[in-house]
């Protein structure tokens, strides 16, 4: 599956990932209250310059930007409709540099580095029922299963093309939910099957 | 939990990502702003698995997107979404998803459609508004009103999902009825 990993490796790659989740969290506080835009552009430069110090491939991959446009269009557009063009832009200035920055720390952490920085706050959470290792097992699932579902939509829907000549209809979806649940349970009787159930802990 | 809950709460999950893959879907739009089925399934894995199971589910897929899998919809994944004035109703699904299950089964005796369609409304419009709202409120610097009337551009479109939920329950359990949590 594309992922939003960067493979080149760079210096940021080499900082632990819970140190660069602290920052970024640290980073959202700090920048939260600031108004003064000549203090947010100076931010944004920051982060300008520490896509530019990672290279050349991470600077190309701040494309991704423009899945945000339309949400920060309608924010800007309604800030200039009551009348606060510059609140309007330190706000997008705010909102850029915070996107920009948490995307710098997901392409330079492993899914593998996330999900370890993350299981101390997974085992937080056992007293109320959740057992990482099934959390991890539930992960590895859904990596296995996106590209399945994936293709098989995309069979179902080649399929109605063929038969009606028009776009996919939502009717497609109920057949592909009961089947996809269908498969769930074939999925579940074969990991019991090895013995899944009695090698994990209840929870 | 048994392995059976387990499995269907990841495989929704997937179903979650796999519909935001497929944004090949034409729903009428408001402003030009892109539906796709993404929040749709969020009201689906209320509906099919129930309120505990189905925030399970939503809350998995959200872990997922975290860690950095591209699997929101347009493709965007990893934290930045997050961080985005949209972040809360991106984070609002998980209750969203509970509310619809939690309806649904208060709804148990009225027909399919009419449940799966209000408990659609209240959890997958109501709850997430109620959570996206005030977040973007906050990350865009601006009033409640302003951040309220900003989000009813997606309205139109959340009120045709929950439509299309419906329908695509009754569908699905006329085919299979034991396939919705708590009606079989």
């Amino acid at each position: 599956m594309i992922s939003g990993y960067l493979s080149q490796e760079t210096w940021l790659h080499r900082v632990p990932a819970g140190s660069k989740l602290i920052g970024l969290g640290v980073t959202t506080m700090l920048v939260f209250p600031v108004q003064d835009w000549r203090i947010l552009v100076a931010g944004l430069v920051a982060v300008l310059a520490l896509y530019a110090s990672a290279g050349w491939p991470a600077v190309r991959r701040m494309g991704f930007l423009k899945a945000f446009l339309p949400m920060l269009a309608i924010v800007f557009g309604l800030h200039v409709f009551t009348g606060d063009w510059v609140a309007g832009a330190n706000t997008i200035l705010r909102l850029v540099m915070m996107i920009l920055l948490a995307d710098l720390v997901s392409m330079t952490t492993t899914m593998q580095q996330m999900m370890n920085a993350l299981m101390p706050v997974l085992r937080l959470l056992r007293p109320i029922g959740i057992n990482p290792e099934k959390v991890a097992l539930a992960v590895s699932l859904v990596i296995r299963f996106v590209p399945v579902l994936g293709a098989n939509w995309q069979a179902r829907s080649e399929a109605w093309r063929a038969r009606t000549g028009r776009k996919p209809s939502w009717r497609l979806i109920g057949p592909f939910l009961v089947e996809t649940l269908r498969m769930a349970d074939q999925v579940a009787e074969a990991l019991d099957a090895r013995g899944f159930a009695r090698s994990t802990q209840k929870g | 939990m048994a392995t059976r809950d387990l499995v269907r709460i990841a495989l929704f999950a997937a179903i979650i990502a796999a519909l935001g893959l497929v944004p090949k879907f034409d729903l009428p739009v408001a402003g030009g702003v892109p539906v796709t089925a993404q929040s749709m399934g969020v009201m689906l894995a209320g509906i099919f698995l129930g309120p505990r199971k189905g925030a399970l589910a939503v809350a998995l897929f959200l872990l997922c997107v975290a860690v950095g899998m591209p699997l929101l919809s347009g493709g965007r994944g990893g934290l930045a979404p997050f961080f985005g004035p949209g972040g809360g109703f991106i984070l609002g699904f998980v209750p969203a998803a509970f509310t619809v299950g939690f309806v649904m089964k208060k709804l148990r005796d009225i027909p399919l459609f009419a449940g799966a369609f209000i408990a659609s409304v209240i959890g997958g419009i109501f709850v997430d508004y109620a959570f996206g709202i005030p977040y973007l409120a906050w990350k865009a610097n601006m009033s409640l009103a302003q951040a309220a009337f900003g989000s009813a551009l997606f309205v139109p479109g959340d009120l045709i999902k929950a439509v299309i939920a419906g329908l695509v329950a009754q569908s699905a359990y006329r085919a299979v009825p034991r396939s919705i949590d708590g009606r079989a």
